[in-house]
């Protein structure tokens, strides 16, 4: 993480702590100074797996099923760009809590398929994820100029090359800092997936509620691991950025 | 200068004195505007033409016309007997026997020189990396910037990038090669390195259509000189007889007013 990125999140834990001073907080269900504090630390925790793990593979398959729409939303034909605009139009519609209650709940009633909790999750954030994926695939491969196109297509390079040698390539990198954006997005909103009981950092601070009683402690202990969570991929993803733009310049 | 003759080419079914390439009709609009009504050119193996005129006069629609980059509205386009409108295979053969620089270089910005001029032989023409590399170094010898291989197109000057561009067309080993407006987008001190190129080229055979201002170029290189104007052929001819005594009002306002700066 950068140092930049660092001075804000110890500012809010500086904050977090010194407030703590006051008969209100009971900093001691987290305290890692105590057995009680470390277990229930841990406890807390032992969710990043999970996170890390639905959104990684979210993003993953949201990116792929983005780009599959994003194409045929380009084309010269019309049926083709009407189907990929329908999908984005009724994905983006649905609420992503919504989805999840519904690919969980209602998916096994029609379809007869039961995908479990972290599938469920999975799937859910993908589809609704990769609508906006698809749009900013669109705009990315948009922004390419035109003689981009003709110099391919003079080098008598077909579609299939031209979209992965040419146009991809560089529709990528600039599409990369929005990339950023999604995947943090897609961090926060594994968040709702708890509610189909997925373990993840979200769920584990609700369990933990339940039986501590202590809330504002426990949140703010979340709050702090996705702040971190998000920050280190931020950075992440600016170094990537960094490094393909180097790369470019070299 | 042998790396610039163009393959034999043959075509069995073609009369030997058929001409290269033949346009018969060709219309293009773009809406309501006429950019080419009804144009007819034949262009035989080794002539080098260069086409003038004023801007909006078609004349870069014309040359787009030939490798399939514009449909056309009406009439017929024929290169060695194939119309790039006859389906993707024929419009393939077309552009494998056709070579394209743009007034806009449009190299590959996020390739290598070298990158950019392999990417075709290698993923078009099926060519192995090695000799793709070998003919890339080549053609980038034969446009005198042999040691920019490496380097990333953003970092040569813009007469240095049209040179990389005219070797990319080059790796392709075309029959055809058509400028559109080549020096267009070049400061005034590059133009003169680029026309260098493309005169070389021209001495070794290479059928040529050019889209350009540069009279100097044309009187030097041209077999034939076209005269377009509002989306018509208004007179052709050699250079020598077009710019000593042209025969139409609309050509002589043109060529006094180009050749007085």
């Amino acid at each position: 993480m950068s140092r930049r990125a660092a001075r804000p999140l110890a500012l809010l834990c500086l904050v977090a702590l010194l407030s703590g001073c006051s008969a209100t907080w009971g900093w001691y269900v987290v305290d890692p100074t105590t057995p009680r504090g470390l277990v229930n630390l841990r406890f807390l925790v032992s969710g990043l797996g999970y996170t890390l793990g639905l959104s990684a593979t979210a993003i993953v398959i949201s990116v792929v099923l983005g780009l599959v729409v994003a194409l045929p939303g380009l084309s010269a034909r019309r049926p083709l760009r009407m189907a990929s605009r329908t999908y984005v139009e009724i994905v983006r519609a649905v609420p992503i809590l919504v989805l999840i209650l519904w690919v969980y709940y209602g998916l096994p009633v029609i379809t007869g398929i039961t995908l479990g909790v972290f599938w469920s999750g999975v799937v859910a954030l993908a589809l609704s994820d990769s609508a906006f994926q698809a749009e900013i695939f669109r705009g990315g491969i948009q922004s390419i100029d035109r003689g981009q196109y003709e110099a391919a297509a003079s080098l008598s390079l077909g579609y299939r090359d031209t979209m992965r040698y040419v146009i991809l390539p560089q529709a990528l990198r600039r599409i990369l800092p929005a990339l950023g954006n999604q995947l943090v997005y897609m961090l926060k909103m594994s968040s709702l997936v708890s509610v189909i009981g997925m373990q993840e950092l979200t769920r584990k601070a609700n369990e933990l509620v339940v039986t501590e009683y202590r809330p504002l402690e426990i949140y703010t202990v979340l709050v702090a691991e996705y702040l971190a969570l998000i920050l280190v991929v931020s950075a992440a993803v600016r170094w990537l950025e960094r490094k393909m733009n180097a790369d470019e310049r070299r | 200068m042998t790396a610039f003759a163009p393959a034999p080419s043959a075509r069995p079914d073609a009369p030997p004195d058929a001409p290269l390439i033949s346009l018969r009709g060709v219309t293009r609009r773009f809406g309501a505007f006429t950019a080419l009504g009804g144009v007819d050119l034949d262009v035989d193996r080794g002539e080098r033409i260069v086409i003038c005129g004023p801007s909006g006069s078609g004349k870069s629609t014309l040359i787009r016309c030939i490798n399939g980059l514009e449909s056309v509205d009406a009439g017929r386009v024929e290169v060695a007997g194939t119309s790039p409108a006859d389906g993707p295979a024929a419009l393939a053969a077309v552009r494998a026997r056709v070579g394209m620089v743009f007034q806009q270089f449009n190299l590959f910005p996020h390739l290598s020189v070298l990158d950019n001029l392999t990417l075709g032989p290698m993923r078009a023409l099926g060519l192995g990396r090695a000799e793709a590399h070998e003919r890339a170094r080549r053609y980038l010898a034969r446009v005198h910037i042999p040691e920019q291989a490496d380097k990333f197109p953003r970092q040569l000057s813009g007469g240095q990038q049209q040179r990389v561009a005219i070797a990319r067309s080059l790796c392709m080993q075309p029959e055809i090669l058509l400028f559109d407006e080549p020096t267009s987008a070049l400061d005034p001190e590059m133009i003169a390195e680029v026309l260098a190129v493309m005169a070389e080229l021209a001495a070794t055979g290479m059928t040529m259509l050019v889209v350009t201002h540069e009279m100097g170029f044309a009187r030097r290189v041209a077999d034939r000189m076209v005269f377009m104007d509002a989306g018509e052929i208004v007179e052709q001819g050699p250079p020598a007889e077009f710019f000593a005594a042209p025969r139409s009002a609309r050509c002589r306002d043109f060529l006094t007013r180009i050749l007085q700066h």
